[in-house]
């Protein structure tokens, strides 16, 4: 027994003060009570009446895609309202009969809409779930018509991309998918969930972030039959910026009408600051099509159909740039100084090189000439012997500078690099040295080289504008709804040349004359008043050593037609637009390449005097 | 050691009170679990059977020494909550976001429930020593707050908000208990009212929107706010008589969440109406005024102050967690003691209840 170590006086402070503790317990207590009281009396008919006749839903509120305007604000792409039939699983008593009741009036998916209908019981029993997406406006009636025979459907009105010109500018502009797996899964895309539908290819892909917007949401509370009856509250969805390109609708329409019926590509660019106003590539295809869901067997028709629809050529597309590659090699060897512009070479039609012989596509050839008239008319011969001395080492250089090779970086994704061949790459690639007989190929642009054309809009677009290099650019502004711009774009400059005014000089006459002299190459783009400049090229497809062509494209089957090139730029001494067309299996890209590249030019100066 | 007066002065009462909150706790359970019986839900509720049963038995267990020698064991006991808690912070499997959890083989538990225990121990231990006459100054209380503040902010880290706030608010009642000065007092609650901002700041963005969503319950629909909404309606509902045993349309409809843990209450409410609440709450607040009875009969120091520490640790959580889902406190995620589902709690508060248990026999002790 121990004693105590309370005394009388220390009892009595401890019974007050456990007197004190007994009333705070009781008056906390007695407002809970209290609290119980005014829920489960005094608004207890309130509560019963929402639990028992309404029920509370979350739904999403999509946010609204941003627009995409033309350069002069020409509207290009919005949305429109489309209708989702959904249905709130712990509402619908008779799963299967309704299913069966809705493919009775619409048609639907029964083995998708019965697994969605149970994945949404499972997890989320008073949240909509999607069983068809998209209907349409005779399937939106006929469900409206038979509404009290289906208890538990409801329609979710969604925000639908419509591309208001069809294919034009499609691959510029790209298209929306559903989000895969990999998508959600790499934290790039935070503001959507599975099912959202996202920029897949293009601009759409491009900006995407800045064009989906933020989702919102709603607490509503909904009948028994799932009809909104209040919203208890809200969540604004924050719609996407807006999107401003460079492109110039009208002329974007003039391009691909002059690339309908064949496959190419045609870009059109800004020389002094890189924005491009046209860009187009043929075969092309509506978007609109992957708007309401497309099938399967479309889609595989137009990812592995003939002709590729789904590829933008203009800055996917690899070619061989044929003579216009010849703009390299002369740059290259003033530059090197391996090259002296008066002096003469001789061509007779054909180089001797070991036991090699190499054509030019003159038969009989150009006779003495010097650097000038071998651009004006595109002698092989002259740039075989260049293009020996200077080395396909030093080519490669000089592409580069020019910006082959590699990408241009422009906001577009999927562009691809193209390919200038060099010593130590065809050891490393083919595991076989260089064979000299091979520069003299890559000398007029055959053999392994590979641009694609938005490379060679710049590449002349830098010869013309005082040797600065531009990063084309698609994108002017992006632009918040009644805000401001999250981005406005300036020129870039990737670098200067790095090449003497006196030899650009010497190019840039040179290719004046390839379109306005006798015997020019690109005769077919010449403009009564303004000084076009302008490079041919034709790109072998098969090397046709044995056939004689001649000149005579008409005689070969299609599929065995050079590639037809032109890269030009206008006017010569205040230049405003460049363009690069190539036009597969078109021939010759004087007579195929050349008109088309004048329409673009003509048009485009027209509109903008 | 086992003195026939020990069973004489067996306290009955309590342990039948005991009883009738685990009965009630465990029919509710039942329910709540109901619509998930297929998903997991019967395991639940068979486990929460096999707690009760372990809970019980460390309640006897709790009985069977002299709880006065756990005032030696009072301090080095805390340190070891301490550094349960450092452990638990830097290797606790993280589970559903918050290190709380240890992980001993088929057994978890969380630190901070022992933890309340331990502080309520150390308190009893210094507030014993420092006798009864005085009024304390805030200057006699700075080892009092660091045995507070320590654990309270690795709380706060895992991070459990209403843990720590409920740890502060366990020591708070005990130090009014023994007294304070007004002038301290004040200068103390200035002092706490003036580090708030602070800790606002240290607090997680979801936590900070918790408080700020009970404010004004419009600024969350989709989340916090959507559980506060769903909880009242299924409490509202229930009138005076309930819905009725299994036939809560909010619990069997899946619209309240978290419906066997911290909304355990809800279910109760919406089932058996304003009777069956006010009766769960008769029954802790007798067990709280009974355990002050034991306070008082207790005969020394030690004993009386522990007492006291462990209603209010009862106390608190029956006030925050009924607060929180009749929509008076914002969401803090504490759960309903003796009645939640969760093993970690109703272990540690059965201990609780086994030393309070165990003052009582042992208050012929003292003379």
């Amino acid at each position: 027994m121990r004693p105590s170590n309370f005394d009388p006086i220390s009892v009595d402070i401890l019974n007050r003060q456990l007197k004190k503790v007994t009333i705070v317990v009781l008056i906390f207590f007695a407002g809970l009570i209290f609290r119980l009281w005014y829920l489960q009396i005094v608004n207890g008919w309130k509560y019963r009446a929402k639990s028992e006749n309404n029920r509370i839903h979350l739904e999403d509120i999509p946010p609204l895609r941003g627009m995409i305007f033309d350069r002069d604000g020409r509207l290009l792409v919005d949305n429109r309202a489309g209708y989702d039939l959904c249905v709130i699983p712990e509402d619908v008593q008779d799963p299967e009969g309704l299913l069966n009741r809705l493919n009775e009036l619409i048609g639907i998916d029964l083995d998708k809409a019965r697994e969605i209908f149970r994945k949404g019981l499972h997890s989320f029993p008073f949240k909509t779930v999607p069983i068809k997406r998209n209907i349409s406006r005779d399937e939106l009636a006929s469900i409206e018509t038979h509404r009290f025979n289906l208890p538990g459907i409801t329609i979710l009105v969604r925000p639908q991309r419509h591309y208001l010109h069809n294919h034009l500018a499609v691959h510029v502009l790209g298209y929306l998918g559903e989000i895969t797996e990999q998508q959600l899964a790499s934290g790039k895309y935070p503001n959507n969930r599975g099912g959202d539908l996202v920029g897949k290819a293009g601009i759409e892909d491009e900006w995407q972030r800045f064009l989906n917007g933020i989702p919102g949401g709603e607490q509503v509370e909904v009948d028994a039959a799932g009809r909104k009856l209040n919203v208890i509250s809200k969540k604004a969805a924050i719609p996407g910026a807006d999107v401003y390109l460079t492109i110039d609708s009208k002329l974007q329409g003039e391009a691909e009408k002059a690339l309908e019926g064949k496959r190419g590509a045609i870009v059109a660019m800004n020389p002094m600051d890189g924005e491009i106003l046209a860009m187009a590539s043929s075969p092309w295809f509506d978007p609109n099509i992957f708007v309401k869901g497309i099938d399967r067997q479309t889609w595989d028709a137009m990812v592995k159909g003939a002709g590729h629809p789904l590829q933008n050529r203009a800055v996917a597309g690899q070619y061989p740039p044929g003579s216009v590659f010849k703009i390299v090699v002369a740059l290259g060897a003033l530059q090197e100084k391996v090259l002296n512009p008066e002096e003469k070479l001789f061509c007779g039609g054909s180089y001797r090189l070991g036991n090699s012989v190499y054509r030019c596509w003159k038969r009989w050839g150009h006779g003495w000439i010097k650097l000038h008239r071998a651009l004006v008319e595109s002698c092989d011969v002259y740039f075989y012997q260049v293009g020996k001395e200077l080395g396909i080492d030093n080519i490669a250089r000089y592409a580069r500078k020019l910006g082959l090779g590699a990408r241009t970086g422009l906001d577009l994704p999927q562009e691809k690099p193209g390919l200038i061949p060099t010593r130590q790459w065809k050891l490393k690639r083919w595991g076989v040295p260089w064979q000299q007989g091979e520069t003299l190929s890559a000398a007029i642009g055959q053999s392994y080289v590979l641009v694609t054309p938005v490379q060679m809009a710049c590449l002349i677009s830098a010869v013309f504008n005082g040797g600065r290099l531009f990063r084309p650019q698609l994108t002017k502004r992006i632009h918040v709804p009644g805000g401001d711009d999250i981005r406005d774009f300036h020129p870039v400059e990737r670098w200067d040349l790095g090449i003497d005014n006196a030899n650009l000089e010497l190019v840039k006459q040179a290719l004046i004359g390839a379109v306005n002299e006798p015997h020019g190459t690109g005769s077919k783009a010449r403009l009564k008043d303004i000084v076009v400049a302008g490079k041919t090229g034709t790109a072998q497809v098969v090397s046709l050593t044995k056939t004689d062509h001649n000149g005579g494209q008409e005689d070969i089957p299609k599929a065995l037609r050079d590639h037809a090139w032109f890269v030009a730029i206008a006017p010569a001494s205040d230049p405003k637009i460049a363009v690069a067309v190539v036009i597969e299996h078109g021939g010759h890209g004087g007579s195929a390449a050349a008109p088309v590249a004048k329409e673009i030019i003509s048009a485009y100066l027209d509109a903008n005097e | 050691m086992f003195d026939r007066r020990l069973v004489q002065n067996f306290d009955w009462v309590l342990l039948l009170i005991l009883l009738f909150i685990a009965g009630i706790s465990i029919l509710n359970l039942y329910s709540a679990t109901y619509p998930i019986r297929n998903m997991g839900g019967v395991q639940i509720f068979h486990k929460q059977i096999y707690w009760y049963l372990m809970g019980f038995g460390v309640f006897f267990l709790m009985t069977t020494f002299n709880y006065y020698a756990l005032e030696r064991l009072a301090y080095p006991g805390y340190i070891a909550c301490i550094l349960l808690l450092a452990f638990v912070l830097v290797m606790g499997k993280v589970s559903s976001g918050s290190q709380r959890w240890l992980h001993l083989g088929p057994i978890s538990f969380q630190p901070s429930e022992i933890t309340k225990i331990a502080v309520v121990l150390a308190l009893a231990k210094f507030f014993r020593e420092k006798g009864d006459r005085r009024y304390y100054r805030l200057r006699d209380l700075w080892q009092p707050l660091l045995v507070v503040a320590v654990p309270a902010l690795l709380i706060v880290k895992e991070p459990d908000l209403g843990g720590a706030m409920l740890l502060v608010a366990v020591s708070f009642s005990m130090v009014l208990f023994v007294r304070m000065y007004w002038k301290s007092l004040l200068i103390l609650v200035g002092g706490i009212l003036s580090v708030i901002p602070f800790i606002w700041v240290g607090l997680k963005s979801y936590q900070q929107q918790r408080i700020l969503t009970f404010l004004r319950p419009d600024m969350d629909p989709l989340g916090a706010g959507y559980h506060i909404n769903q909880s009242k309606i299924a409490i509202g509902s229930g009138l005076i008589w309930g819905k009725g045993f299994l036939q809560g349309t909010q619990t069997r409809l899946h619209f309240l969440p978290e419906q066997h843990t911290d909304f355990a209450f809800s279910v109760l409410a919406e089932e058996w109406g304003f009777v069956g609440s006010v009766v769960l709450l008769l029954l802790y607040l007798f067990l709280i005024l009974w355990a002050i009875n034991i306070a008082k009969n207790s005969k020394e120091r030690f004993g009386s102050v522990m007492a006291v520490g462990l209603v209010a640790v009862v106390f608190w959580q029956v006030v925050i967690n009924v607060g929180m889902v009749t929509g008076l406190l914002p969401v803090v995620g504490i759960p309903l003691v003796l009645f939640s589902y969760g093993g970690s709690s109703l272990i540690t508060t059965m201990a609780a209840m086994g030393l309070l248990m165990n003052i009582s026999m042992r208050r012929f002790m003292f003379q």
